[in-house]
């Protein structure tokens, strides 16, 4: 298994410490980790387990279930293309296509510099301004492939 | 004087540029000298206005939109401050058409008052009902749920009255109320622009149901494609308990009320109640077989009240007003408002509350404008991804529980998606069954490999590979997964299917591209 270096073990048992005596506190603590690391390595796990007094199976299964948490490292910043019906009926889909090409990636790829990871999203809320993009938390409406190609521009400008 | 500017700080709004609009407008002042202060409230939910701003003067506030940035200099040399001439202007916001034939209970403030302030919330009518409720009892506040006719706004329907009495009635050192804010349908955003544009009101209507049924802890269990709604939360419980209306002695009462805001993490399977219970309790989000009932097993183990967010919402106007004025809104057993969202390829889209009773075509016309594209409506999805395709020729149908009910179709929480005539509905029906094996929680079969054998069935159609044979093999399937799933996911993921094929089986035909 990887191994995690001695700062992000010691982020993830200082998390586990401050939370572990929240009712139901294994989401909060799978949270915490993923701000702070970016994903939930494989190796956090054990130590997650171990903290909670839950088995490592439990954990596994409640990082493999949800689709927000990482098992891997995202790239500097994460694109999300919302492909539910609302966005569908404006083009959510061309869009979509667009963003790949655009990336050279597809949905849940890194670019090879590392910069962008496309991710699906289903329905972000902002239904009566379709399409909608998130990046990094950041809401984008009635999106079209020119304006989606600015947005990747402007960011393509930050570390 | 200074003059207060209205640019919401909704994330629809900001999505299509309302940050950069507010910071302009305030640079501008800056440059200008001139006094003013940005207020950042919720939107109303006229989306194709935003970025709408607005202006308090002596008259009342004045509206201008959509804005861009851009206009911002040209509305400063028109004198906008004081509700100047220009292109933009749209007058008192409570004129424009759209507004003006809604009826507007659960959402009177959203748009209207700043969501950080409790002084801003009180001053406009806010905690009315909480200190109502506290003038009563329990049972009696229980009681005026159930006068009022309040139903679940998240897509059951069920009486919310019966749901509190169930609650109230269970001897328990521990009792919870949870609100589920894992608003996942596409086409549905009334619950991001409450908890957004005016928390308070959830948090009173939670702490309403508390008081009354004996809950001392309550959950938000908030989606994590919501950023910007956990902000609002997190800023408006930390002004409530400081002001007093949460925690040991709620609003001078000696009653204590602890709230607080969970995250999910991307499983729409979690807006199902017992789903949310699991992952509220850090578990995977799987279905739990009922009975029993949350209301008598529920947060870990104690009976729990589940309600959406607008149901609870909708809590402070029915103490504050009187069951009976709201029961007298609605129609047949859909009593009170709905706040209906208009979404997808819509001209004049976002969040119309009316009292129920009015047609599909009127919401699509009358208040929607038709479709964004200007071409025809082909279809709509009512009720989120699980929700029916309804043709044109079923336009005339009001939209209540029962009336869509009787078409085949069902309200769920209020989102209709529009489709104009490109829509190619043999696609949305593998996406339908798609977007089911993407979510299935895997606990029962139907709903975990039907769904999958449903997209490959439908790409057979789409392939020309024993076409007739298939559409009857998919029908069958979709009757397997809506009598054997465990939930609603795969037990009415057929639903969107069924209906395609039944108003749109033209679709259904070998392609031979794409």
């Amino acid at each position: 298994m990887q191994t995690m270096n001695p700062g992000d073990t010691a982020t993830v048992r200082r998390i586990v410490s401050e939370l572990k005596g929240r009712p139901g506190p294994l989401l909060e603590v799978l949270h915490a980790v993923q701000a702070a690391l970016g994903y939930i390595p494989a190796a956090a796990v054990p130590l997650v387990a171990d903290g909670l007094n839950l088995s490592r199976a439990e954990v596994h299964g409640v990082v493999t279930f949800y689709h927000y948490f990482r098992h891997s490292a995202p790239g500097a910043h994460t694109v999300s293309l919302c492909q539910a019906e609302a966005c569908q009926s404006k083009g959510a889909v061309a869009l979509a296509d667009h963003a790949r090409a655009r990336l050279g990636v597809d949905f849940h790829g890194t670019t090879p510099d590392g910069r962008f990871t496309l991710e699906p999203i289903y329905c972000l809320g902002n239904c009566a301004c379709s399409p909608a993009v998130m990046i990094d938390g950041r809401l984008h409406g009635r999106v079209t492939a020119e304006r989606f190609d600015a947005l990747i521009d402007e960011q393509a400008k930050r570390p | 004087m200074t003059v207060r500017v209205y640019v919401p700080g909704d994330a629809g709004a900001t999505s299509v540029g309302a940050d950069e609009v507010a910071r302009a407008i305030a640079q501008e002042g800056t440059r200008r000298g001139a006094a003013l202060e940005v207020v950042r409230n919720g939107s109303r939910g006229a989306y194709w206005l935003e970025p709408l701003v607005e202006i308090m003067t002596p008259a009342g506030r004045i509206a201008y939109g959509p804005v861009g940035a851009a206009d911002v200099p040209g509305l400063f040399a028109a004198d906008f401050l004081k509700g100047g001439k220009h292109p933009l202007l749209l007058g008192p916001p409570d004129g424009i058409a759209w507004f003006a034939g809604q009826q507007r209970l659960t959402f009177e403030r959203v748009g209207i008052v700043d969501p950080a302030s409790v002084a801003d919330y009180v001053q406009h009518g806010g905690y009315q009902g909480l200190t109502r409720a506290l003038s009563m009892t329990g049972s009696e506040v229980v009681q005026a749920i159930t006068t009022s006719g309040l139903r679940g706004r998240g897509g059951a329907a069920f009486p919310t009255g019966i749901k509190w009495k169930t609650v109230l009635d269970q001897n328990s050192a521990q009792k919870y109320v949870t609100c589920n804010a894992d608003e996942g349908d596409s086409g549905t955003f009334s619950d991001r622009m409450l908890m957004e544009g005016d928390p308070f009101t959830l948090i009173e209507g939670m702490t309403i149901a508390a008081l009354a049924v004996g809950a001392t802890q309550g959950y938000i269990y908030l989606r994590a494609e919501y950023p910007h709604a956990h902000r609002a939360l997190k800023t408006a419980i930390a002004a409530a308990y400081q002001a007093h209306y949460l925690g040991a002695d709620v609003a001078g009462s000696g009653k204590r009320f602890d709230l607080e805001v969970r995250l999910g993490a991307g499983a729409y399977i979690c807006g199902e109640e017992t789903s949310m219970l699991e992952s509220l309790e850090g578990k995977r989000g799987e279905v739990r077989v009922r009975p029993p009932l949350p209301a008598i097993k529920g947060l870990f183990g104690q009976p729990t009240i589940v309600n959406n967010v607008v149901t609870l919402a909708s809590v402070p106007w029915i103490l504050a007003h009187g069951a009976e004025a709201y029961a007298n809104f609605g129609t047949g057993k859909s009593r009170g408002t709905l706040p209906i969202q208009l979404a997808g390829n819509i001209k004049r889209g976002g969040l119309v509350e009316r009292a129920f009773g009015l047609t599909l075509r009127e919401l699509l016309y009358d208040y929607g404008g038709g479709s964004a594209s200007g071409r025809p409506i082909r279809a709509v999805q009512i009720g989120g991804p699980l929700g029916a395709y309804v043709p044109p020729s079923q336009f005339d149908a009001v939209v209540d529980y029962e009336a869509l009910s009787a078409v085949g179709a069902l309200l769920g929480h209020g989102g209709i998606v529009v489709f104009d005539d490109t829509v190619d509905m043999a696609r949305m029906a593998r996406y339908a069954m798609e977007f089911c094996a993407i979510e299935s929680c895997g606990k029962c079969t139907p709903c975990r490999i039907g769904s999958t054998r449903g997209v490959e069935v439908i790409d057979r159609i789409l392939a020309g590979t024993d076409g007739e044979r298939n559409v009857q093999l998919l029908e069958e399937l979709c009757e397997t997964m809506v009598q054997g799933s465990l939930c609603g996911l795969g037990g009415m993921a057929p639903f969107p299917v069924q209906s395609a094929l039944k108003y749109f089986r033209e679709d259904f035909r070998a392609r031979t591209q794409g």
